[in-house]
């Protein structure tokens, strides 16, 4: 987990300047320290964006507030409870925002075949809009597209890396078919 | 490289000279037993004007070489010089270092510029000739005249068709692995004359040679919109295969080369498909709710080999060309995936993981006897050489920063390097050149 330290310990300087936000973070930290998988769930918690307060309705605040991506299990393309929450998420701001189309990209880790995880990544993004189609997001605003393992975020060579690269993610914009 | 005209070489058996090879030669090498002890093979300098004899005799002597069944002597210990070609050597300079073969030859110019290269192949202990050739040539086409000729060489001791006249093309990764780069790249076997095909602003995988035409096909992801294509080598055209509601991947010509198999992707599902590429025409002949993918077909055309998790796992499974009689051929443990039908037919290669490590290996195509030649961190996507005796694929280890080629022969000796610039990926072998 060290490749998350870097924007998070800015983030609690700027936060440490800030008793009210200091104790809302805390109180978020250990929610997420309760869930059921030490896994992360979103860009926000692999801290991937850094930046505290973004514009509502801005790509930042859907990345960061929201939480594009969700995480799979070893060759699993079903959602997640944790997922689930994610995507609940995602269906409430797309509906507040409706003016985005989005297209779900797919992906596997590494441990699998090149045209098998093809497949595999495109199954995950299926389920993904499925998802979110459930929770009301209309399938004409969603495209997807899958990158197989040909698109990892994290590159080392075990399991703390494979299973952030099992993931699907909401892309606002984007193309896909 | 492919620009230039494809050779076109005139191939003339020198069965004028006085050393006619009726009698059975001494001098042969079962492949078919396993680990083989490699025949020690003199290869001398072809006499000619410069360095080019010996670049030549040098390209053949690596050929030979990295096959596992030849031995070459150092050049260090010969006693003959050969200097007229076209007389028979003094065999028992070549007996004394145990040179049980011996190649000789000549390259000159021909009034118009070609060169001609000729060589003999001589049994030195029964002292005969075993065959002669001459090829003409443009003389940048100096390697593959070493191929070529390392290839019969390889055919007329062993039985066997060689494998030296031949390309691979594959996808050449470069960069970080979180920002990878890939380009469509084409080489001969060897590893000499590496070109990209296509620039790094897309990504490309799984390129597949066609058994007919100078033409592969392989996946893109040009515009967002990941399909399969075709890409003729001289012209560097490019087209579109059909025209699907979804993804296309895992691409492969029937041997025929008339059409293109392939898998398309629809919400959760992958289903397989052909192309005829003549008349435009697609079949659908697997529908399951479940991922087929990586289809091969038989030699003769009429069965294909492919993966399916219909089961659960990834498994193999054999059906007729037409999607008929479908029915799975792998049991062993763990899953199994990119079948490759065997160029001779009696064999499918393939990718098993299992216990978190990744093989290759080789089954009958019922299944039976399952043999893995090589186990580790990654090994994945197995090609075959021509003549079915050696395999291609591509290894990742743990913590090396990117996949390398190797190849390894069917017995599971002889495992080797393939030097490339950089990382590399998806081989996949070209038939023997025309």
């Amino acid at each position: 987990m060290s490749r998350i330290q870097t924007p998070a310990a800015g983030r609690l300087q700027t936060i440490a300047r800030n008793p009210v936000m200091l104790a809302l973070c805390m109180t978020l930290a250990l929610a997420g320290c309760a869930s059921k998988k030490n896994l992360p769930n979103s860009a926000g918690e692999l801290g991937l964006n850094g930046a505290g307060a973004a514009t509502p309705g801005s790509q930042q605040d859907f990345t960061v507030n929201v939480g594009d991506r969700i995480f799979f299990d070893t060759d699993s393309t079903s959602v997640r409870a944790d997922a689930a929450a994610t995507l609940d998420r995602q269906a409430q701001w797309l509906q507040r925002y409706p003016n985005y189309a989005i297209t779900i990209e797919g992906h596997a880790d590494e441990r699998g075949t090149r045209e098998y995880n093809l497949a595999l990544g495109a199954r995950r993004a299926a389920s993904t809009r499925q998802y979110l189609a459930s929770r009301g997001v209309p399938a004409n605003r969603m495209k997807t597209i899958s990158y197989g393992k040909e698109r990892p975020v994290a590159v080392c060579d075990d399991i703390s890396c494979w299973s952030q690269n099992r993931r699907a993610v909401t892309v606002l914009g984007g193309a896909g078919m | 490289m492919l620009r230039r005209k494809l050779l076109r070489f005139l191939v003339v058996l020198a069965g004028l000279m006085a050393f006619l090879p009726q009698a059975r030669a001494l001098v042969e090498i079962n492949i078919n037993k396993g680990n083989v002890e490699p025949l020690p093979i003199a290869v001398t300098d072809f006499v000619a004007e410069g360095d080019l004899g010996q670049r030549i005799t040098d390209v053949i002597a690596a050929d030979l070489k990295r096959s596992g069944l030849f031995a070459p002597v150092n050049k260090q210990a010969f006693i003959e010089k050969i200097s007229n070609p076209d007389q028979a050597p003094r065999f028992d300079d070549w007996k004394v270092i145990n040179a049980q073969a011996l190649v000789t030859g000549r390259v000159t110019r021909e009034g118009d510029g070609r060169l001609r290269a000729e060589f003999r192949l001589w049994d030195t202990f029964a002292g005969q000739q075993l065959t002669g050739q001459q090829f003409f040539t443009q003389p940048d086409n100096w390697r593959r005249v070493a191929h070529i000729i390392a290839d019969a060489i390889y055919e007329r001791l062993t039985g066997e068709k060689g494998y030296f006249d031949t390309r691979i093309v594959y996808v050449a990764e470069s960069g970080p692995k979180n920002d990878r780069k890939r380009q469509l790249a084409i080489m001969d076997q060897d590893g000499a004359n590496a070109r990209a095909l296509t620039n790094a602003n897309e990504l490309v995988l799984t390129p597949r040679f066609s058994p007919s035409r100078q033409e592969i096909t392989y996946m893109s992801f040009e515009g967002n919109q990941p399909r399969v294509y075709l890409l003729q080598l001289e012209t560097g055209q490019r087209e579109v295969v059909g025209n699907f509601p979804g993804m296309t991947f895992s691409p492969r010509f029937s041997p025929d080369g008339q059409r293109v198999i392939m898998s398309l992707q629809q919400e959760g599902n992958a289903n397989i498909y052909t192309m005829d590429l003549r008349s435009r025409t697609t079949t659908r002949l697997t529908s399951t709710a479940a991922i087929d993918t990586s289809p091969s077909y038989s030699p003769d055309g009429t069965q294909i080999v492919f993966e399916s998790d219909r089961g659960g796992r990834q498994q193999l499974y054999v059906m007729g060309a037409d999607g008929s009689n479908q029915r799975r051929i792998s049991f062993g443990d763990g899953s199994y995936s990119t079948p490759v039908w065997s160029p001779r037919g009696d064999l499918i290669a393939f990718t098993k993981q299992s216990g978190g490590k990744f093989s290759i290996g080789v089954m009958r195509t019922d299944g039976s006897g399952e043999r893995i030649l090589t186990t580790g961190f990654h090994n994945e996507g197995p090609t075959w050489a021509p003549n079915g005796r050696v395999l291609m694929f591509f290894r990742q280890s743990a913590g090396a920063g990117g996949p390398q080629l190797y190849s390894i022969d069917l017995t599971g000796y002889n495992e080797q390097l393939v030097k490339t610039n950089g990382f590399a990926s998806d081989p996949a072998w070209s038939p023997l050149l025309e």
